[in-house]
């Protein structure tokens, strides 16, 4: 609840739950200029209305549900209860006896189209390292839409939605973009409909390391701090400017800055170490912006009654550890750890292989917890996996759990998802079933793939 | 220095337990590829005495009843880079690479070997026992000799010092040779042609200056290897590269081959089970994450195995230094993937055995370590269940006998701050 008053200027900060965005802000900041240049054209795809039956349900926002039966209709959830349920006639029913299904795994840090397989220097759009503040940069016109990890993430993961962020060489990375996990010809195509957007900012050895080396600022930690306040300080200044309306010269840069202390983009900081995220923190609230999460957070642990407090998430690997300075103090119990504390956790990949493996995971998370009796039930570690996400990325009210009337991003596991035997058997995305492990047509092939060994695989 | 360190530490390894230890009740898996079944597991002086269902409990055992678990031989991690990174991305701690150096061939890993480095002592908690390590990024296209080691709590970490070498074919290895794949193939036989020549004539051999192609002593470590006496692990992705690497056979008979990554194996699998070569491969690689990679599948693992290759599991990537500790994980997917329509998993059994005894047979060491099979060294796990499950917890590990000490440096810091808040001192006061 810190309303921070900023030479006249009154910035919305933060609610408990960092996903303040639902509301649109009232500033006046992006109206000048077209906010949505590039505007989603993805249209879901026909969906049959479908049942499923029979199936243990994880809703999402901690609710179980055994036997039950999840409904969807028009690419929305219609109903979701216990075996009493009422099924219409005339549509298609899947027994789930012995499945599980459960909201789409949503990946808060992807960087799938930016870095895509095959890694080559000619593919490698993720950092514009050309200098610390690169806020004028957004992830989305560097995604390429034919990367094949979208389609590993989709059949093997699960994964019906993800952020895709700009790498983590610059203070300022960028804007991210969240799309939906659907291929198409553009990323227009697979954009997030009414996703807020999101800006990527780094703390710690990234961006000492990239500028330090070339005999730049910043170099030290303490110079990253330096350059971040002078940058929001300019930023304040241009939508002090913006704000009074009249004649101001367009910066690109300092657009998405405005944005984000409008509250209406949101800020996710990759910041490894507590002492950090604490600087962070503070800075946030010097100059009157919400820090939505910090990504990859491997000391949230020890900092979780803060975190708590100041009502940021952190998306968390459950068990890498040690590549780095920064990460030499991760520990497994991380996850369960900022759970208890009544902190928002989120398990998240940065990695085109652990995408496909989010919900494993989480299991290993989960049983990492429940050793030092942090007893959080399955259900309601999947919030860790969906809905917590959605959250954190403004889009809690669409998707992230299986509510009536939300989008029908559901998985039809071929078992309990929290054991390594289990895989996804179907997937739905906005009620149309993208994925079927019984049928290859249901298994999509990106262009780069077709026509060569492999193609079309099981993958 | 470390390496006398090493030597005068063997003097004084904890040789084994005399007691004989009876663990009774659990589920036990051999790793040689059996079913698990219910049986007890003896240990007696630092070996397996027996094994299985109808083995019984020695007078004067000490017995631990593990009904409800699992029991099992230790896992081997395959390939790996364990005891050789502190911190990869602090230099100082980075002892897996040698790029800058003017050796090669004759880099031993064994010499550097850090068995306080905080990655054995993660393994070791997730019930990995053993490690191949190998040697990241000599001078040429030829890294070094690999080793095999135990994780235990000691100062002795070498099982098995030059236990092969370690030879970057395919995109690494032309890199590294001159910038394509037909400079490797002739760096490559230059190379095995020198060692010959070396081996019969030693003093005709110059490699004293920096500027040869190959110093004396890496021209002398490569001998064995053209003799056939040391495995040669040859890191290959590619079918056409699989291929052009088995037709080496042709003109280099003795070479006892390995294939490492091998993420297109699939397609060219009846040809590697057909030269008996065997493999270890990453188990879940299924991105084209290069162009060597193009036809890679998480179904590799299970179609080679169904062709009749040998075949283990191991981590060629980012994480080859401290994550061994997956090494379950990705095992216990391999057999998910038999519930995929479509999709080649591998049994239990085989899954088991590519992450115990194939890792252990393939270097050599299938007498020694990788399983429950009498005789061999007790490396030991008890398991909460399934040990390739998710949520199954190590309760106990013993290495050569010996019951190891579980604790981590992040289980430390994790006991520190179970609660965040500081309390009466600072955090710095409790421990």
């Amino acid at each position: 609840m810190r309303f921070v008053m900023m030479a006249g200027l009154l910035l919305a900060g933060c609610a408990t739950t960092s996903a303040k965005v639902d509301t649109p802000s009232t500033k006046p900041t992006t109206a000048k200029w077209n906010a949505d240049p590039f505007p989603s054209t993805y249209k879901p795809y026909p969906g049959a209305a479908t049942a499923i039956t029979n199936a243990t349900i994880y809703d999402g926002e901690g609710g179980r549900i055994e036997r039950g039966t999840v409904l969807m209709s028009g690419g929305k959830i219609v109903s979701i209860g216990g075996p009493e349920t009422p099924i219409p006639a005339d549509i298609i029913v899947f027994d789930g006896t012995g499945k599980w299904v459960t909201p789409g795994i949503i990946d808060i840090h992807s960087h799938l189209g930016d870095y895509p397989s095959p890694q080559v220097a000619a593919n490698s759009d993720g950092n514009e390292a050309t200098g610390p503040v690169r806020a004028e940069v957004w992830a989305e016109h560097s995604v390429w839409p034919q990367d094949p990890g979208f389609a590993r993430a989709l059949a093997n993961g699960g994964v019906t939605a993800l952020q895709i962020l700009p790498g983590s060489a610059n203070l300022f990375g960028g804007r991210s973009v969240t799309l939906k996990n659907v291929y198409s010809r553009t990323m227009q195509g697979m954009k997030f409909p009414g996703a807020p957007y999101g800006l990527k900012m780094a703390c710690g050895e990234n961006p000492k390391r990239v500028y330090g080396s070339r005999g730049q600022m910043p170099s030290t930690r303490m110079g990253n701090v330096a350059v971040d306040r002078q940058t929001w300080a300019k930023a304040v200044e241009y939508k002090r400017k913006l704000d009074k309306g009249g004649d101001v010269t367009r910066d690109i840069a300092m657009d998405t800055l405005a944005g984000v202390l409008a509250g209406d983009i949101l800020v996710h900081n990759h910041c490894y170490r507590a002492d950090e995220m604490a600087i962070v923190i503070d800075m946030a609230k010097e100059f009157g912006y919400k820090v939505s999460t910090f990504h990859h957070a491997v000391e949230s642990y020890k900092i979780a009654d803060l975190l708590k407090a100041n009502g940021i998430c952190s998306a968390m690997w459950s068990d890498w550890w040690g590549f780095k300075m920064e990460s030499y103090d991760a520990i497994n119990e991380n996850i369960p750890l900022v759970h208890n504390a009544g902190a928002c956790a989120i398990v998240h990949s940065d990695d085109p292989n652990g995408i496909q493996r989010l919900n494993q995971e989480a299991a290993k998370a989960l049983a990492d917890g429940r050793r030092i009796g942090i007893n959080v039930s399955d259900e309601l570690a999947w919030t860790w996996l969906s809905y917590n996400p959605a959250k954190a990325m403004g889009i809690a009210d669409k998707t992230g759990s299986l509510k009536p009337g939300k989008m029908a991003d559901v998985v039809l596991w071929n078992g309990n998802p929290f054991s390594v035997y289990t895989r996804p058997e179907r997937v739905w995305i906005d009620g149309a079933m993208m994925y079927d492990a019984n049928d290859s047509k249901r298994r999509p092939v990106s262009d780069f793939e077709l026509g060569q060994t492999g193609e079309g695989d099981v993958k | 220095m470390k390496h006398l360190f090493l030597l005068t530490a063997a003097l004084f390894a904890t040789p084994a337990n005399a007691q004989t230890i009876a663990i009774t009740g659990g589920m036990v898996a051999i790793g040689d590829g059996s079913v698990p079944a219910r049986g007890t597991v003896v240990m007696r002086d630092g070996r397996i005495v027996a094994a299985g269902p109808s083995v019984g409990v020695p007078v004067g055992a000490s017995v631990i009843d593990a009904t409800g678990k699992w029991v099992s031989t230790g896992i081997v991690a395959g390939f790996s880079r364990l005891g050789l990174v502190g911190v990869d991305a602090v230099d100082e701690t980075n002892d897996a690479g040698g790029a800058k150096s003017v050796f090669s061939a004759s880099i031993d890993v064994a010499s550097a070997i850090n068995p306080r480095v905080p990655a054995i002592a993660v393994s070791r908690a997730a019930g990995v026992t053993r490690a191949i390590v190998a040697p990241d990024g000599g001078g040429t296209m030829f890294v070094g000799e690999g080793a095999v080691i135990d994780t235990g709590n000691d100062a002795d970490a070498v099982t098995k010092a030059r236990a092969f070498q370690f030879v970057e074919f395919g995109e690494a290895g032309a890199g590294r040779a001159g910038g394509s794949r037909v400079a490797s193939q002739a760096f490559f036989r230059n190379a095995l042609d020198e060692a010959r020549d070396y081996a019969r004539n030693p003093a005709a051999y110059d490699g004293r200056s920096k500027d040869s192609i190959l110093m004396r002593r890496d021209v002398a470590a490569l001998v064995p290897v053209m003799q056939g006496k040391m495995p040669l692990y040859i890191h290959v992705e590619s079918g056409p590269d699989i291929l052009s690497m088995l037709a080496l056979k042709k003109d280099y008979p003795a070479l006892k081959m390995v294939l490492v990554g091998v993420a297109e194996g699939w397609t060219v699998a009846r040809q590697i089970a057909a030269s008996g070569v065997p493999v270890i491969a990453s188990a879940l690689n299924d991105l084209p994450a290069s162009f060597e990679q193009l036809a890679a599948t998480q179904s590799n693992v299970g179609r080679m195995k169904a062709a009749g290759v040998t075949l283990a599991i191991g981590m060629i990537d980012d994480n080859d230094t401290r994550q061994a500790q997956q090494t379950t994980q990705m095992a216990g997917n391999l057999v998910a993937l038999t519930r995929v329509p479509g999709a080649t998993g591998l049994s239990w059994g085989d899954a088991f055995a590519a992450i115990t005894s194939k890792p252990a047979e393939i270097a050599g060491l299938g007498a020694e370590i990788g399983s429950l099979r009498p005789g061999r060294r007790a490396d030991v796990v008890i398991w909460s269940g399934d040990p390739l499950e998710l949520a199954t917890a190590v309760e106990k590990v013993w290495i050569d006998g010996v019951a190891q000490d579980l604790t981590t440096r992040q289980t430390r810091l994790r006991d520190r701050y179970l609660k965040a808040s500081e309390g009466p001192l600072p955090k710095a006061y409790e421990r």
